[in-house]
């Protein structure tokens, strides 16, 4: 216990704005992980760190992404003497069959995998197959520069709780992508879309629910056009339940797949091949997680000039991103050093930077010192990049049952 | 003899040490796969042998067409790619029998021969996106038909490719098979002495095409069966290809499996466990399937063979001319695509050519690729050095103590080949970790091995066989030992096939993504790990750089398994 007074006395003397708010945040914490047996003083962790070597375990499939994680290895190497190794997955499944392994063959401690790039559902997975090690978040200084309260999926990763397993890296919201070069008019709804898409046959279409961006597309439809979105934040309670507010669904997409590319027979087979395929101009409108994508990528030259995003007048999809350690990392510390530093104003900066990767902050701007605030005002917001306050409201993802049931739903009806 | 007996006395060790090097992690990676197959997998709460999920397997909306699209695509794949080689290697044959270059046609077959070999060493997965490219709706053909001809401003609605007869899958893998079965041909043939049948074929008045068929065929079929038992293997569980080109909804099996195991839930691994199982089933039943269809085949044109009917059978040159062509034009215009892209910064449609050129492409990788290529380059040569000894081990143990390698433990040796790796690996994965060996060079290398030796096995071992028994005699005779015999007769008569299964050894382990990464431990970088990664974005300008890197190291091998028996031998004619 003495842990959390720990983190209690050095949140209070580390900031001077908002004590309370602080004090809030670190009760909530409390009370989400009763007690810690992963404490250490920051002091301890920079000391054991020294020296370690880090296997990151991240997605390697972009090239502006591994550049920024290879600036963080030099970074962290500089400041604290961890040497980071990306390790570049193409999928993180491959990462999570790795630790699954070692589990499985009673290694409990140095694992391969010291620090890994996890999504919602992985982490779900992870975290209650006993993949993970921590609470390790309390721990990093900069962790309370994190927006909690303008960004709750912070956390609470697809209606999982965090509890301090996972720390938050950036922030993900769902828009879509067109050429303004070929479509004038952009709709506002799920229904206009469907609507525009009569207009203009084939040139819409979603990545194959296989992949993450599919599935958001068929929860983003669902929200719209369920009577009762409230229902989508708790599991799947029946069979009925499901036929019943997922039935409009089905409907829309009944109608809208015939006027998708290939007629709704074929799907694009993941989120990057969709994106290369509006730069072929095989596609009008394609689909993103990201709003300053669209404009780092007209930056490296994969998307036209004339790339331009939209969203939804009642909101979209929007969640967080984050790092993970695995249980039996041998190179915690050195982990909790990288996870720490990739929450530094500095590497989120750097992050948010279209011309570097263009990936939204976590962290509160409020919180942050003038000067960085600042910095962060000043950072160009990308041609193609909507302006926050025209981003429009943040839905929460729906509980993580229903992708899978949707997932499964999809698959038996046009999958085949 | 007894000196003989005594030198070859520790020759058994060899089989015996590839058996045991096979055994181990192979059936770790078999318990690996059937044991969550029938439901059993602890960590994932798994605790009860059952068979439900083979129900949940069979009842799975998907599955029907998903094995009718496998099974369809692979043999078909198999089926003419054997068939194009075949046609091909009799072309290519009867050139070389001329010795008149000065024939139109025979020039052309030297461009066809020259220009496909070296397509074995592009890696799949760089074909199938370049051959993407080149027949996409949006894609280079269409390019220059819309500059030419029509002027379409946006792509026209065509289904090419992830077409849902996976007629483009089948296309994809043809262009990668081809010039794999037709160097497999055409390094047998010195072994059957094709020329000599040929000739007398013609003196007693077939055609070339003709003789081709009813002398060479016949003989040279079972020195390639192993190959192409492989290439079937390979179209059946090939992921990287299918994901590519391959229809989505459903894809095949193997892609299929895959995307189970990607699943975040981890309960689907039981599912892809169940999957990999049935697809290694399939594999076997295509396996036999082939096997009896050769049977019959046999038995119906055994009449034909004899029937003493003389024709030419020259309309198969220029099917062989105009097919050959066709897959050397297209393989060429998709390296060409690809090389654009990793040269080009934008290439929207409908430009034919890229709108801004840049070098970025390639100076952003040239400064790590030292490191990364160095390790590719040492575990490929390693692993190829390590199976050619064992390899060459076990075919002299089979000649000079008269055993054959057993039916079954030849089983062992392919099965590597025949299972889904994503699942077969997991198994390994848990014994790598038992042993305390993960994420060493040494676990590395092994790893590569259950790879690369079964298609060194399989690329030597019939030219190994069919070696004419009379020169060791002779060699005995003199009073030679084994091993003079080994190194003085053997290996300088067998140079070549003994290279070309080096080199594609080695090709095999350049091309190793999962191995790597899972008995690497995420410690090793080669050029594939970086490229299968860089794939995921699906970004053409740097696949084209990958994709290109990946293809020089085997290229460079192949070129020179090919060059140096023919200086080697630039005296003697018929060892080349």
């Amino acid at each position: 216990m003495n842990i959390n007074f720990n983190t209690i006395s050095s949140t209070k003397s580390g900031t001077t704005a908002k004590p309370l708010y602080y004090l809030i945040i670190t009760i909530i914490f409390l009370l989400l992980t009763s007690f810690s047996a992963y404490g250490n003083s920051w002091e301890d962790i920079t000391k054991k760190a020294k020296g370690q070597t880090v296997y990151w375990n991240a997605w390697g499939g972009s090239e502006e992404i591994n550049a920024y994680i290879s600036w963080v290895g030099s970074r962290v190497k500089d400041d604290h003497g961890v040497i980071l190794k990306h390790v570049k997955l193409a999928s993180t499944a491959d990462a999570v069959s790795r630790v699954l392994a070692e589990k499985a063959a009673g290694r409990t401690n140095n694992g391969s995998v010291d620090l890994i790039w996890i999504n919602g559902e992985n982490f779900a997975k992870m975290k209650e197959n006993e993949l993970l090690y921590g609470p390790f978040t309390e721990n990093l200084p900069n962790f309370k520069l994190v927006d909690f309260k303008g960004k709750p999926t912070t956390l609470i990763d697809f209606h999982v709780p965090v509890d301090g397993y996972e720390a938050p890296w950036g922030m993900a919201k769902f828009n879509f992508v067109y050429d303004s070069a070929r479509v004038s008019e952009t709709p506002k709804s799920i229904p206009e879309l469907l609507q525009w898409s009569e207009r203009h046959p084939g040139r819409f279409s979603y990545p194959h629910v296989t992949d993450f961006l599919g599935s958001t597309f068929l929860m983003q439809a669902l929200i719209e056009l369920t009577e009762n979105p409230e229902v989508l934040n708790h599991s799947v309670k029946s069979k009925a339940a499901f036929t019943k507010t997922t039935a409009q669904l089905w409907n829309y997409l009944n109608q809208l797949h015939p006027l998708l590319w290939r007629s709704g027979k074929s799907f694009p087979a993941s989120s990057s091949v969709q994106q290369q395929m509006l730069n072929d101009s095989e596609l009008d409108i394609a689909l993103s997680f990201n709003p300053s994508a669209t404009s780092a990528a007209i930056a490296n030259g994969s998307l036209p000039e004339s790339a331009r995003t939209f969203v939804l007048k009642k909101g979209t999809i929007g969640n967080t991103h984050f790092v993970a350690i695995p249980f039996n990392s041998g190179s915690s510390e050195g982990a909790m050093i990288v996870a720490n530093f990739l929450l530094s104003p500095e590497a989120q900066m750097q992050k948010q930077n279209p011309q570097i990767w263009g990936d939204s902050t976590v962290l509160s701007i409020a919180k942050l010192a003038a000067q960085d605030q600042q910095k962060f005002k000043s950072l160009p917001l990308g041609i193609a990049t909507l302006a926050p306050e025209k981003l429009g409201p943040t839905q929460p993802n729906p509980h993580p049952d229903w992708k899978n049931q949707l997932d499964a739903e999809w698959q038996r009806r046009y999958g085949q | 003899m007894a000196t003989t007996l005594r030198a070859v006395s520790f020759l058994p060790a060899f089989p015996i040490l590839t058996k045991l090097l096979f055994l181990l992690p192979i059936s770790a990676g078999l318990f690996g796969v059937l044991l969550p197959a029938l439901g059993y997998f602890p960590d994932l709460g798994g605790n009860q042998f059952h068979f439900d999920i083979f129900r949940q397997l069979l009842e799975h909306p998907a599955l029907p067409y998903s094995v009718w699209l496998t099974l369809f695509s692979g043999i078909a794949a198999t089926l003419i790619s054997l068939s194009l080689a075949i046609l091909l290697a009799a072309m290519l044959s009867r050139e070389s029998l001329s010795g008149n270059n000065n024939n139109k046609i025979n020039r052309l077959f030297v461009i066809v021969r020259r220009g496909l070999i070296p397509l074995i060493a592009v890696p799949h997965a760089a074909i199938a996106l370049g051959l993407a490219f080149l027949i996409a709706p949006s894609g280079w053909i269409i390019r220059w038909f819309s500059l030419l001809v029509l002027g379409w401003e946006t792509p026209p609605e065509l289904v090419t490719v992830q077409d849902p007869f996976g007629l483009s899958l089948i296309f994809g893998l043809v262009l990668k098979e081809t010039p794999y079965l037709l160097l497999m041909i055409l390094a047998a043939l010195p072994q059957i002495r094709a020329r000599e049948y040929l000739r007398i074929g013609q003196s007693l008045g077939y055609g070339n095409f003709r003789s081709w068929l009813k002398l060479v065929l016949p003989q040279v079929y079972p020195l390639i069966r192993l190959p192409v038992f492989a290439v079937l293997a390979f179209s059946l569980s090939v992921v990287d290809v299918a994901l590519i080109l391959g229809p989505t909804t459903p894809p095949t099996l193997a892609v299929l499996i895959l995307r189970w195991i990607d699943n975040p839930d981890l309960s689907f691994r039981f599912l892809a466990s169940a999957g990999a199982v049935l697809l290694l089933g399939l594999t076997m039943a295509s396996l036999i399937f082939w096997r009896v269809s050769e049977w019959l085949l046999l038995i119906k044109w055994r009449n034909w063979l004899s029937n003493g009917k003389r024709g030419s059978g020259n309309e198969a040159n220029k099917l062989a001319a105009m097919s050959g062509f066709l897959l050397l034009g297209t393989a060429f215009f998709s390296v060409l695509g690809l090389a654009f892209w990793s040269l080009s910064l934008r290439w929207p449609y409908p430009h034919v050519l890229p709108q801004i050129w840049t070098q970025r492409n390639w100076e952003r990788h040239w400064n790590s690729l030292r490191e990364t290529a160095f390790t590719t380059l040492e575990v490929g040569v390693i692993a190829a050095v390590i199976a050619l000894f064992l390899v060459v081990g076990c075919l002299e143990n089979e000649q000079w103590r008269r055993v054959r390698f057993s039916f079954r433990s030849q089983w062992l040796l392919y099965l590597p080949l025949l299972i889904p790796q994503a699942t077969f690996l997991l198994g390994i994965q848990i014994l790598a970790v038992r042993l305390e060996m993960d994420g060493t060079f040494l676990l590395l290398v092994w790893s590569h091995l259950l790879f690369v030796l079964p298609y060194i096995f399989l690329t030597l071992a019939d030219p190994w066989r069919n070696l004419d028994a009379r020169f060791p005699q002779i060699g005995q005779c003199l009073g030679a030992s084994p091993l003079r015999i080994l190194f003085r007769i053997k290996l300088p008569l067998l140079l070549k096939p003994l290279l070309v299964a080096s080199a594609i050894g080695f090709a095999v382990s350049v091309a190793q993504y999962l191995p790597t990464l899972f008995a690497g431990g995420g410690r090793f970088v080669t050029l594939t790990t970086e490229a299968v990664s860089y794939a995921a974005g699906a970004d053409r300008r740097v696949i084209g750089v990958y994709g290109f890197l990946q293809a020089l190291f085997p290229w460079i091998a192949l070129l020179m398994a090919l060059a140096i028996p023919r200086w080697r031998f630039r005296n003697r004619a018929a060892l080349t």
